[in-house]
């Protein structure tokens, strides 16, 4: 059996970094489908409503995973976490709990209207609908990275201890909830979310623009995939440049609240100065890859770069070395790499964007096959770089669940077994396989089988049908298309 | 904008307008909770009476019955657990971890039952829908049934997760949300349900109330009070008032006056709700007698929380009346985007 202290953390990395998925997807795709929905309305045009109604099929699966996921986060706090919870909840509890009764509540009964109520509901009804799902998805990532903020730059609080237990008591809410890190979070996340769906968007929508334009097979609908890959593609150019620019901003202030995360992004074991930063580093020798040290590193470095990241501009200036804290340090090797390769991710994002936009300026968009498998192979680096950022903020903030006032293996549930704590690891395992699987077969059904037809659609029924108003005739499901 | 020093400290000194802010959020979260057995338990009713009907038709018109609704109904699930981490932190850490695979097993029902109609739509060959039918069922029945049992185990302070009480709790609460969802499919699928769904809400009812009785006999041996415990007058009230509501039940489904039979699933299930937090009170974490004036947050979260839930409970409140509004009357299976 594995100690409980290891399987609840290992546990709670394999049922978050599965969740955030499914978020990324909604919150992303949320401004899409808002303006979708409102052309759709406005215009009238069939390429809009085909956009909303594919793009929503693969919101709503989205969301349903994303909702059956969430739960077990939120209860696990209490399961796994109960000495932190019970330390933590003045601070913890509150954020989570608004977050159900304001972002959840929001999008959940406004998802039921927008995914099935086309028909029933008036234009403006289904467009505010639209409205209040999207606004839901971005308002749970406000109450849930407050939450997580705070235990990052913990800011508002006081001390006590009661009945042998430490205790966080809120002291002062502002400064608790708009904690230095919150701002940097919320902007770089949802923007990663947005980066991510334009990723999948051009990657998707190049696929069938390659299968048509490249290889010249036949494809229904064609107008509506390079619709799918421009979209995507002016989503990327907005957005790659963004996320870097904002990093580079992120990457300080982490410096300057968690210099012993810095350290560890950086492998920097000796405090020194004139930190090169290194974007594709190669260690010198084997070990250097589970023990990477800025040291004995070989590569491709901006001299004074990471000093220049942590200070805002000095390549001189000083960053404190691993060595010198009297914590031990986190797993350097996992923040580490995990940092390089989302960095490195977010260049290729924005080289990807200009090349893209390139070929557009150059009419040449439809014909660049290169380009088009670059577009498709990088359809899934968007979430993967999310998924890596993740890792640094949380297994770089190690051995602290609060930093500076909690450590981790004193927040976990202490009547919890190693038995009980190995059997729901290993069941979570197995489960979210499955689901990844079955979330990953949906969406590349929904993909094969395209949007809506034309005749299936209520903008060119409407303009057949002028003798019938109102509701359309119920119409064959969408799947008629299946082969099964 | 923002609040300022002085009126941090003013929601610092004590509870707002002197409210015993305590009792009203144990209230509110058992509130909460009844919301959720009964909202999500028509859906979980009708995920038990999906097992019992035979053509694709009839088995469509279920699924599109629940779909617009399920997931705001289960979000209340998520509000009761975010409340009770809020307003008594060691009672939500305490229970949570102390029944730890109990919990579990409730979340693999609620994925199970979440994944399976977005399953089953998916294909419309034979096999693959009986089995994403079958996994609706179980997580259907198993949800609530483990929630039950949670709920029985919670009330009499076991530390374990299989106990006698768990059991008929768990029982009864499934009964009622068979209740439920067959006053739920007669309001919303109407012609295309068979006429079979009122018999068996009706046996279900029945059931109910058999269980209720087994249930009490059960807490009157296990609850330190005993059957003292059970006499208390407001206890002894809501048991006869269910007993007339399940024959109200049973008429007015026999009616087809679907609405109020849901009206009085409804009440039941308030009823239900509200003789485990009386039996309770004031402790709310019996197993450690933790009381409720134990463990409540201090009192400036509390006052900001009782703020936020008076100004976002309204809200919620008004997105349901659009939500059920917007599908008001029968649902066929065609409806979609
Ligand atoms: C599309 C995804 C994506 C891309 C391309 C980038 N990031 Fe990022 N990054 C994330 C997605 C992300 C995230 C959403 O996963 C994180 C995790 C927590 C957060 O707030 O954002 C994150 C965290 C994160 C952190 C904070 C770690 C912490 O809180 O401890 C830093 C310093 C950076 N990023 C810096 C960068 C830099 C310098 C980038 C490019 C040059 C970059 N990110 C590209
Ligand atoms: C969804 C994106 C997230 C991902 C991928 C993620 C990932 C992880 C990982 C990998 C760990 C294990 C770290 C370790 O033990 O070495 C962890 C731990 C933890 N995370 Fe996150 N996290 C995410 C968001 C959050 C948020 C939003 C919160 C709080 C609101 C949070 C709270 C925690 C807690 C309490 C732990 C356990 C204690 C610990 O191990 O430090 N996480 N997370
Ligand atoms: C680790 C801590 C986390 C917890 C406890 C948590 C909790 C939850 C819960 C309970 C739900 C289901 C709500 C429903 O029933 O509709 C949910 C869904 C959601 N969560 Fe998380 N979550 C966590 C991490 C995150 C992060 C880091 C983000 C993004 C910044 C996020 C954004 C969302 C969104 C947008 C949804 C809506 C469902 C969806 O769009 O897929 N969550 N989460």
């Amino acid at each position: 059996m594995i100690d409980p202290v290891i399987a609840s953390r290992l546990q709670f990395a394999v049922t978050t970094i599965v969740h955030i998925i499914f978020p990324v997807m909604s919150m992303g795709l949320a401004p899409f489908l808002i303006y979708f929905t409102w052309k759709d309305i406005r215009t009238g045009e069939p390429i809009y409503e085909q956009l909303r109604r594919f793009w929503t099929k693969i919101f709503a699966i989205s969301f349903v995973v994303g909702t059956v996921t969430g739960i077990v986060l939120e209860f696990e706090f209490g399961t796994n976490f109960a000495a932190f919870s019970t330390a933590a909840g003045e601070l913890f509890g509150g954020p989570l709990a608004v977050e159900g009764m304001m972002a959840f509540m929001l999008e959940a009964t406004f998802l039921g209207v927008f995914v099935f109520g086309r028909d029933r509901v008036g234009d403006k009804l289904y467009f505010v609908s639209s409205i209040a799902v999207g606004l839901g998805t971005w308002l749970s990532a406000v109450w849930i990275l407050i939450a997580n903020s705070w235990m990052q730059t913990p800011r508002g609080y006081e001390l006590a201890t009661e009945n042998g237990q430490t205790i966080v008591h809120l002291v002062d809410p502002m400064a608790a909830y708009f904690n230095p890190r919150f701002s940097y979070m919320f902007v770089h996340m949802q923007n990663a979310a947005v980066e991510s769906v334009a990723l999948f968007m051009a990657g998707v929508g190049a696929y069938y623009v390659f299968r048509h334009h490249v290889w010249g097979y036949p494809v229904e609908n064609p107008q509506f995939w390079e619709a799918t890959l421009k979209i995507g593609l002016i989503a990327l150019l907005i957005t790659a440049p963004l996320q870097v620019l904002h990093g580079d901003m992120y990457g300080r202030h982490v410096a300057e609240t968690q210099p012993q995360k810095f350290a560890a992004m950086e492998a920097v074991w000796e405090t020194e100065s004139y930190v090169p930063e290194y974007i594709v580093a190669v260690p010198t020798s084997v070990d250097g890859f589970t023990d990477p040290r800025a040291k004995e590193l070989f590569g491709i470095g901006i001299p004074g770069g990471a000093s220049w990241l942590a200070s805002g501009g000095d390549p001189t200036a000083e960053i404190r070395g691993l060595n010198s804290f009297e914590t031990e340090a986190p797993p350097v090797a996992i923040v580490f790499w995990a940092f390089r390769a989302m960095v490195g991710l977010g260049f290729w994002f924005i080289l990807l964007a200009f090349w893209g936009g390139y070929r557009w300026y150059k009419g040449q968009l439809l014909e660049d096959g290169l380009l088009h498998k670059a577009l498709m192979g990088s359809s899934l680096l968007g979430i993967l770089a999310v998924e890596l950022g993740w890792i640094v903020t949380e297994v770089g903030r190690q051995p602290w669940v609060i930093q500076g006032v909690m450590r981790t293996s004193e927040g976990v549930s202490p009547g919890l077994t190693g038995t009980e704590a190995t059997i729901t690891l290993v069941g979570f395992v197995g489960v979210y396989t499955a689901l990844l699987g079955l979330y990953t077969y949906v969406i590349w059904r929904i993909i094969r089988n395209g949007p809506p037809s034309r005749d299936e659609l209520r903008s060119v029924q409407a303009d057949t049908l002028t003798s019938e108003p109102g509701p359309t005739p119920s119409q064959p499901t969408p799947d008629g298309v299946d082969d099964d | 904008m923002g609040l300022t020093m002085t009126s941090v400290d003013s929601l610092a000194a004590g509870p707002l307008f002197g409210l015993p802010l305590p009792e009203l959020w144990f209230g509110l979260i058992f509130t909460m909770l009844a919301t959720f057995l009964f909202l999500d338990g028509f859906d979980f009713g009708a995920g038990a009476i999906f097992a019992l009907l035979e053509t694709d038709d009839e088995r469509e018109t279920v699924l599109a019955a629940i779909g617009p609704f399920w997931d705001g109904n289960e979000v209340w699930l998520v509000v009761f657990g975010g409340a009770l981490f809020a307003a008594f932190p060691p009672a939500y850490a305490g229970l949570f971890s102390r029944h730890y695979l109990l919990m579990f097993g409730i979340l693999g029902a609620l994925i199970l039952r979440g994944l399976a109609p977005e399953m089953y739509e998916q294909r419309h060959d034979k096999a693959w829908q009986r089995w994403w039918g079958r996994a609706f069922v179980a997580g259907s029945v198993l949800a609530p049934f483990l929630l039950g049992a949670f709920a029985g185990n919670w009330l009499v302070g076991s530390g374990r997760s299989l106990t006698l009480v768990g059991l008929v709790v768990g029982v009864t609460v499934t009964l009622l949300t068979v209740v439920s969802g067959a006053a739920f499919l007669q309001l919303k699928g109407s012609e295309r349900l068979p006429e079979a769904v009122t018999t068996y809400g009706t046996a279900a009812t029945v059931g109910y109330l058999l269980a209720v009785v087994v249930t009490l006999a059960v807490l009157a041996m296990r609850l330190p009070g005993g059957l003292g415990a059970l006499l208390d007058p407001a206890i002894v009230a809501l048991v006869l008032a269910s007993i007339g509501l399940a024959a109200g039940y049973v008429v007015a489904l026999r009616r087809e006056q679907s609405l109020y039979a849901l009206g009085a699933a409804a009440v039941l299930t308030y009823g239900l709700v509200a003789v485990v937090a009386i039996l309770m009170y004031p402790a709310i974490d019996p197993a450690t007698e933790a009381t409720v004036r134990d463990t409540i947050v201090s009192t400036l979260p509390l006052n900001l929380m009782t703020i936020g839930a008076s100004l976002l409970l309204p809200l919620v409140a008004i997105y349901f009346v659009v939500l059920y509004s917007a599908f008001s009357g029968p649902i066929s299976p065609e409806e979609a985007y």
